[in-house]
């Protein structure tokens, strides 16, 4: 809708005096315009500007800093950007309980920092962490090499506040890391993509940083022959934080195994995987290999398209000879960076036709062995491709908790599956 | 029960899978919190998923609240039948349907056994973390429903970390898939929302798990201290040299007596008595003990067992694992609780705990998971003397609030259920009541899974916000808005 000065003037007072300016050509998301960027100073604020935006039908994009706006499918609608950037505080270390509580718009890189201060971290490796916001890890279920240890940002949120569309703040968890109180809302609202409600806190348990670190690398001369290395280390009782391949087209598959442990364990556990493979040719390279994730996104030219596949542990290898058939076929160029828990993340470049053509191809076999492919971020002229891939019989509960929870779609309209 | 419903209900799942005589149905009125009873109309007892639906349809068209049961060892009334309700039992569905080896992952029903996973895949040195001290009794969709922890969930996460997909029958009948043998599925974590909803959401008829590597080595320390005070000062420092134990396990001296009565594990006889478990490679096991039993030294410990084998581990665990169950050594009734504080606030929520025994004249043993806060305080009474019963009740929700005031939980492990809805609202505000009971709106409008329980009032669905939509009690003239 258009927006009439007299609604301009509400969401200015609700928001702060300083707090809304007219949008520009950097706040455009997927390619459509919003009139007006909020930028409120604290939770209250942001609930209200929310809750006017809700009354008045406009449709709410919410942003952290941007880093992965592009990610879903283009809005319906973008009307408003509701930044989190103001609300940017690190509430509470609680480091002798191993919780932090942080608002939405802080970055990731300056939590670990603060945490590190007190030997702690949040056991997540984001991409971009010097400007992604907790708010928009949480709401992308941002997922990178950690996760084989850890688990996912799932597993280590423990609490969330949300403002919902019509205005209300509602937290569910808690500030303790074990608690069953009630439904577990953290969890919704994580990989929710802010279609729910915004997420402007969240509480998360913590871990203490090794007592050291060391990566080894090591190659194989196709992808059957890594795989069943990855898997007999997988099998193995070898403790390892992270477990990657790196593979591109026509080129020998790398892998790189992350142990974190104190010296003694370091070197009992190298001593181990050398033994379990018969390595000769291990190298222990510089922790850079661990930006490879990161890495794909760059150059960033307008023909590459990057998407996240998810497919079972022992079906990585499979899974890659059947896209190399399949981009090879398409003369496109690949490149892979894939976790031993089967979350892989592929580059495509070159022609948009047979980029569209290959995803779907890829998409279709990765379904059918009930994996999933999600486009992250997708060249300008395949704005119709969708994002997001069969979900399921659950989409009309799905839908449901939708209507429920955001009756007039006024978040994120258009940006998630089934029309959410 | 109307003898049409009950002959469909015959229909579905033959005599043998249906209880109606009010002799058998007594076996069903109450789970492990024996002091709320509720007979059911009848206990089904269906053999496969599509029974399952079949039963639910019923119940759905019929507008019959029904509540799912497992193995009835949950100890918050979970599985508390409702008034003009009927109990689901999942027991005959106890199959283990797949077992994954290169993929870590285990599907089975929902009426198989916890400890019957591990068992089934220890050959391969696979175990199956989540271990409640039921484990050998309670159900996995028991354990769904509640989220169950247990003594090693610090350090490998609860039911819900190792719950990847679900096969859900909703409360209209239809089935849904949430999650998948793959992470990360498209669309809302409803897996993650499913876990831990106690019943309320639906009944999961097949679950996939994740299953875990054994360690190369697992070790066992057992410190005495003089009082809880230093044992948690120790635990603090483990902790803060940066350690994450598999376990830390903290019982104070009236537990000690008991558990020492009951399964003589020969503990010595100490004020705080601390259970410390690390596992992991040999070397790096081998270093940080050497760490942990210089901070207990530190901290006042004045003897330290190491147990290194299988067996003098099993005989470490044999009395905290009896706990709950020995109070009825030294005392004839007893409650358990299960509040949960950031583990700093330890020393003064004991000493709080400590004044309300002495002000009641009831002794309150406490089991405590160190490491992750949850602790269980174990209130004891005689029902046998008059006003004991209910002054034991009252101490134990004075515990919780002790609890909430430390900025904890009223429950870690053992669920809302009907025990601790009342303390709902002292835990949450109306707002974040009312966005979780939207979430249940969702997934069952008519309010018939598990109705009454968890939450402190029930919210008629689509009242608000958003245009109104009628409740569909409203629509068939059965309830009215005033």
């Amino acid at each position: 809708m258009l927006m009439t000065s007299s609604i301009e003037e509400k969401l200015r007072s609700a928001a702060g005096a300083h707090n809304l300016r007219a949008a520009t050509a950097g706040d455009m998301v997927s390619g459509v315009l919003p009139q007006f960027v909020a930028e409120p100073d604290n939770e209250q604020q942001l609930a209200a500007v929310l809750s006017l935006a809700n009354e008045a039908g406009i449709a709410v994009i919410p942003r952290g800093s941007g880093t992965k706006l592009d990610w879903g499918n283009p809005p319906k609608k973008a009307e408003m950007i509701l930044s989190t950037a103001r609300l940017n505080r690190i509430l509470e270390h609680a480091w002798a309980d191993l919780t932090v509580t942080v608002e939405a718009g802080c970055t990731l890189r300056t939590l670990q920092e603060t945490l590190a201060r007190h030997g702690q971290r949040l056991a997540f490796d984001g991409l971009w962490p010097e400007r992604a916001t907790i708010g928009g890890v949480l709401s992308t279920n941002d997922s990178g090499a950690f996760r084989l240890r850890f688990g996912a940002l799932r597993d280590l949120i423990i609490g969330v506040t949300l403002a919902l569309a019509e205005g209300t703040l509602a937290s569910s968890g808690g500030k303790v890391v074990k608690n069953v109180a009630g439904y577990d809302l953290p969890k919704l609202a994580t990989g929710a993509l802010g279609t729910l409600g915004v997420i402007t806190r969240a509480v998360f348990r913590l871990h203490p940083l090794p007592w050291g670190a060391r990566t080894i690398s090591f190659t194989a001369d196709n992808l059957r022959a890594m795989q069943a290395h990855i898997l007999s280390i997988q099998d193995s009782k070898l403790a390892h934080t992270a477990l990657q391949i790196r593979c591109a087209a026509g080129d020998r598959p790398d892998a790189d195994i992350l142990f974190e442990a104190t010296e003694a364990g370091l070197n009992a556990q190298e001593s181990q995987l050398r033994e379990l493979l018969g390595f000769t040719n291990a190298e222990q390279p510089t922790e850079q290999v661990w930006n490879a994730r990161q890495d794909l996104w760059s150059p960033q030219i307008e023909n590459a398209l990057i998407a996240k596949l998810s497919v079972l542990p022992a079906k990585i290898a499979r899974t890659m000879e059947l896209l190399e058939v399949i981009v090879n076929a398409q003369q496109l160029h690949w490149q892979i960076v894939a976790q031993a828990t089967g979350i892989t993340t592929v580059r495509l470049e070159g022609e948009l036709a047979r980029i569209s053509v290959a995803v779907e191809q890829l998409r279709a076999e990765v379904e059918g062995s009930g994996g999933s492919l999600v486009v992250l971020r997708r060249p300008k002229g395949l704005a119709s491709l969708d994002a997001w891939g069969n979900v399921g019989d659950a989409v009309g509960l799905m839908q449901a908790v939708k209507r429920q929870l955001d009756p007039k779609a006024t978040l994120n309209p258009g940006r998630f599956f089934g029309g959410i | 029960m109307d003898a049409r419903i009950l002959h469909e209900f015959r229909a579905i799942v033959g005599s043998h899978g249906l209880i109606s005589s009010p002799e058998e149905l007594h076996t069903y009125e109450c789970d492990g919190l024996t002091n709320f009873r509720v007979m059911p109309l009848a206990v089904l007892l269906p053999a496969d998923r599509p029974q399952v639906q079949a039963i639910v349809h019923i119940c759905h068209r019929e507008r019959i609240p029904f509540v799912a049961r497992g193995s009835g060892t949950g100890l918050s009334g979970g599985a508390l039948p409702v008034e003009n309700g009927i109990v689901i039992s999942l027991a005959r569905m106890n199959r283990i349907l797949e077992v994954d080896f290169p993929n870590a992952r285990v599907v089975v029903e929902p009426g198989v056994i916890n400890l019957d996973v591990t068992g089934r895949v220890q050959p391969q040195e696979y175990f199956y973390a989540p271990d409640p001290s039921s484990q050998s009794i309670c159900s996995i969709g028991g354990n769904v429903a509640e989220n169950s922890g247990g003594a090693h969930c610090l350090k490998y996460g609860f039911t819900t970390t190792h719950v990847l997909g679900l096969e859900v029958v909703l409360p209209d009948g239809s089935l849904v898939h949430l999650g998948g043998k793959s992470l990360d599925a498209p669309g809302y974590d409803l897996a993650g929302v499913f876990v831990g909803s106690e019943g309320t959401l639906g009944i999961a008829t097949k679950v996939i798990l994740r299953i875990v590597k054994r360690p190369e080595c697992i070790r066992t320390l057992l410190a005495a201290f003089p009082s809880t005070n230093e044992a948690g000062a120790a635990v603090s420092d483990i902790i803060a040299a940066g350690m994450l134990p598999a376990a830390i396990e903290m019982m104070d001296n009236l537990a000690i007596q008991a558990a020492e009565a009951a399964v003589h594990p020969n503990y010595p006889n100490c004020g705080g008595l601390l259970l410390v478990e690390l596992d992991g490679p040999v070397a790096e096991v081998e270093f940080l003990m050497r760490r942990v039993d210089e901070l207990c030294r530190k901290n006042g410990a004045w003897e330290i067992r190491l147990a290194q084998t299988e067996h003098e581990r099993a005989l470490v665990w044999k009395g905290r694992k009896a706990a709950f169950a020995a109070m009825g050594r030294i005392s004839p009734d007893y409650i358990v609780q299960d509040g949960v504080i950031p583990r700093t606030a330890l020393p003064q929520v004991m000493d709080e705990i400590v004044r309300l025994s002495q002000e009641t004249g009831l002794r309150v043993a406490n089991v405590f998971h160190a490491g992750d806060g949850n602790l269980h305080p174990l209130v004891l009474y005689d029902r046998h003397i008059a006003g004991q019963e209910q002054a034991a009740e009252s101490l134990s929700y004075r515990i919780l609030e002790l609890c909430l005031a430390a900025g904890g939980s009223i429950t870690g492990e053992h669920g809302v259920g009907e025990e601790k809805k009342r303390m709902m609202s002292k835990m949450f505000s109306e707002p974040d009541l009312d966005t979780m009971q939207r979430v249940r709106c969702a997934f069952d409008p008519l309010q018939l899974s598990n109705p009454t329980k968890v939450f402190p009032t029930p919210r008629l669905c689509g009242e608000k916000p958003g245009e109104y939509v009628p409740h569909p009690l409203e629509s068939a003239g059965i309830a009215e808005r005033f």
